[in-house]
C-alpha cells in the first residue's frame, strides 16, 4: 500500500512535465547561453505576427480588398480546422499558442490575390489538417504546414494558381492588371524596374511583392532570435552566387542579381517560410546548409522548370532533407575526439 | 488443429470484418492505381473477383495433391491462368478499358489478396467454403475500390461513372485524379474505418462488462 502511495506523486509529476513539454519550447544548444530565449510558443508566434505587420500592410495597400478577403478566409478556416482537429483527438485546445494564425497568414500571403475563396479555404484545411495535425500537432510535422496547403491547391487548382492566374484585368487594383515580374521575364524577357520590386507595387502572391517589407520583418525576426539567421543568409548567398554566374555567362542580360533577389517570393520565403523552427535543422551548421539547399533548388526551378518561381517546392524538398542534415551535423561536445552517431 | 470457419463465416468475414484493403491492407497497388474513376475501379474489382473465385475453387479441389514446398508456385500458376483469361477477355470485349487499366490486369497475378486467400482458405478447406470465401473477399475488395474511387472521381472531376453530378461550376481538384490524391483519400478513409472499428470495440467491451 505504502509503495503505491509513494509512487503516485512521481507518476503525476511525470505526466505533468510531459504535458508541459507540449506547450513549451526549450532552446537546446551548447554554452554559452545568452541572448533571447523564447521559452513559449506563444511568445515566439507573437513575434512572428509583429514581423508580418509590414508585409501585411503592404499587401493591404497593393491588393486592397483582395488581400483582406484572402487573409480573413485563411485565418478563420485555419482556426476552425485546428479547433476541430484538437477536439477530434480529445486534446487540450492549442489555439492560444497562435501557431494556427501564423500558418494561416503565411499561407494567405503566399496565395495569389485573385484566387477564388475555395482555394484559400481548402488550402487552409489541408495545411492544418494534413500538414500538421495528422502528424500529431505542432512540433511533430515533417513539412511546413503552410507550404503543404499551398502545394495541395497549386496541384489541385492548377488553372487559378498558375502564373497566368495571377492576372485579373478590369479591377480597381493596378497591380493585378499586369503579370508577375518573374512571369513577364520568363515569357517575354522584359524587365520590371528594380524600384517597383523593392517597394512592392507589382503583381505576385499578396505577401511577396515588397522586398522592403520582407526585409524589415525578417530583420526583426532575426534580431529577436525567433528566426535563425543562418537560413536566410544561406538562401541569399546561394542566390547571389547563382545570379553572379548567370551575369558572367550572359553579361548583356538586364536581369541582374538584385532582380533575382527582389523578385518572387525569395525574401518572404527566406525569412518567414524556410525559418520555421519545426521543419528546419537544429544546429547552426545544418541551418546554413539548409538555406544553401533552398537557394539552389529555388534557382534551379527558376532557371530550368516550367514554373516561374520555386520557393514552395524548394522549402518542401529541403524539409524532407532536414532529418538527414540533422544527422550529418550533430554537434561535437567539447573534449570529444570523434563524434559518435548513436 | 483449430476449427476452421464455416462457409458463411468466411463469406461475412471478407466483406467488412476482414476487409482485404481496409483491415488487412493487402492489394494496395491496384487500390491506389486504378481508382481515379469508378468505371476502372469496378472493372478491376470484377476481374479480381473472377480470378479469385476460379483460383480458390481450383486450388481447393487439388488441395490434397499440393506439396508444401511447391504450393506457392502452384498458386501463382493457377492464378496466372485465370488472369490471362480475364486479360484477353477484357482486351476482346472492353478494349478501351483494357487499354486504360494497362499493366494492372496482368499484375493481378501477383495480387497478394488472392495468394493470401489460396494459402489461408482454399488450400485447407472444401471448394464450397473456398468459393464463399472468394466471393466475400471480392465484395470487400469491391467496396474498398468503390469507396476510394467515389471520393476521387467526385472531387477530381465532379462526375460519377462519367456523368456530371456536381454543378457545372465545380472546380475539379486536379490532385485527386493524380497519385497523391489516391494516397490522401486512402489514408483518410482508412482513418475513418479505424475510428469506426475502435468505437465498435469500445461499445462491445462496455456491453461485455
Amino acid at each position: 500500500m505504502e509503495k503505491e502511495k509513494k509512487s503516485e506523486p512521481v507518476s503525476k509529476s511525470v505526466l505533468k512535465s510531459a504535458k508541459e513539454e507540449e506547450t513549451t519550447r526549450i532552446n537546446v544548444g551548447p554554452s554559452p547561453h545568452f541572448g533571447h530565449i523564447h521559452s513559449t510558443t506563444r511568445l515566439m508566434m507573437t513575434d512572428v505576427l509583429i514581423a508580418l505587420v509590414p508585409v501585411i500592410l503592404v499587401s493591404l495597400y497593393v491588393f486592397q480588398w483582395f488581400a483582406v478577403k484572402q487573409l480573413m478566409i485563411c485565418i478563420l478556416t485555419c482556426i476552425g480546422t485546428e479547433a476541430a482537429c484538437t477536439r477530434m483527438r480529445n486534446r487540450q485546445s492549442t489555439l492560444y499558442d497562435g501557431s494556427a494564425v501564423v500558418t494561416a497568414l503565411i499561407l494567405g500571403l503566399s496565395l495569389p490575390a485573385t484566387a477564388p475563396w475555395y482555394v484559400a479555404m481548402i488550402g487552409s484545411v489541408v495545411a492544418i489538417g494534413i500538414g500538421k495535425m495528422v502528424f500529431g500537432g505542432l512540433g511533430m510535422n515533417l513539412f511546413n504546414p503552410a507550404m503543404v496547403g499551398r502545394a495541395f491547391v497549386m496541384i489541385a487548382f492548377a488553372g487559378v494558381m498558375s502564373a497566368s492566374g495571377y492576372e485579373l484585368a478590369s479591377t480597381g487594383v493596378d497591380a493585378l492588371s499586369q503579370a508577375t515580374p518573374l512571369n513577364i521575364f520568363k515569357q517575354t524577357g522584359a524587365i520590371t524596374p528594380i524600384y517597383d520590386m523593392f517597394w512592392g507595387v507589382t503583381n505576385g502572391s499578396i505577401g511577396e511583392t515588397s522586398a522592403f517589407a520582407c526585409l524589415l520583418g525578417g530583420f526583426y525576426l532575426v534580431w529577436r532570435g525567433v528566426a535563425a539567421w543562418e537560413i536566410p543568409l544561406g538562401v541569399i548567398i546561394a542566390v547571389i552566387f547563382w545570379g553572379t554566374i548567370g551575369t558572367i555567362i550572359n553579361p548583356e542580360s538586364q536581369w541582374t542579381v538584385l532582380h533575382h533577389l527582389f523578385s518572387g517570393s525569395l525574401l518572404f520565403g527566406a525569412f518567414f517560410i524556410a525559418t520555421d523552427p519545426v521543419t528546419s535543422p537544429l544546429s547552426a551548421k545544418g541551418r546554413f546548409q539548409f538555406g544553401i539547399g533552398v537557394g539552389i533548388i529555388l534557382m534551379l526551378l527558376r532557371s530550368f522548370s516550367g514554373y516561374p518561381e520555386g520557393m514552395m517546392f524548394a522549402v518542401l524538398l529541403m524539409n524532407a532533407l532536414s532529418p538527414l542534415i540533422n544527422r550529418w551535423t550533430i554537434p561535437k561536445p567539447f573534449g570529444v575526439k570523434t563524434s559518435r552517431i548513436l | 488443429m483449430a476449427e476452421q470457419p464455416t462457409t458463411t463465416e468466411r463469406f461475412i468475414q471478407g466483406i467488412l470484418p476482414e476487409n482485404p484493403v481496409y483491415r488487412q491492407l493487402l492489394g494496395l497497388c491496384p487500390t491506389l492505381a486504378v481508382t481515379a474513376n469508378l468505371q476502372s475501379a469496378l472493372t478491376m474489382a470484377g476481374a479480381v473477383c473472377f480470378v479469385m473465385f476460379c483460383a480458390n475453387v481450383v486450388i481447393s479441389l487439388i488441395r490434397n495433391l499440393l506439396k508444401p514446398h511447391l504450393r506457392i508456385v502452384v498458386f501463382t500458376l493457377t492464378i496466372a491462368t485465370f488472369v490471362t483469361i480475364a486479360d484477353r477477355f477484357l482486351a476482346a470485349y472492353l478494349y478501351g478499358m483494357s487499354k486504360m487499366l494497362g499493366p494492372y490486369i496482368p499484375l493481378i497475378i501477383v495480387n497478394c489478396i488472392i495468394i493470401c486467400r489460396c494459402e489461408v482458405c482454399a488450400s485447407k478447406q472444401s471448394p464450397i467454403t473456398a468459393a464463399g470465401d472468394a466471393l466475400g473477399q471480392s465484395i470487400g475488395f469491391g467496396i474498398a475500390l468503390f469507396s476510394i474511387a467515389f471520393v476521387r472521381e467526385l472531387l477530381g472531376t465532379g462526375t460519377l461513372f462519367g456523368f456530371q453530378v456536381m454543378p457545372e461550376t465545380w472546380p475539379g481538384w486536379g490532385i485527386m485524379v493524380l497519385p497523391p490524391g489516391a494516397f490522401l483519400t486512402f489514408g483518410i478513409l482508412l482513418a475513418g474505418v479505424n475510428r469506426i472499428t475502435m468505437y465498435q470495440d469500445a461499445r462491445k467491451k462496455h456491453r461485455g462488462l
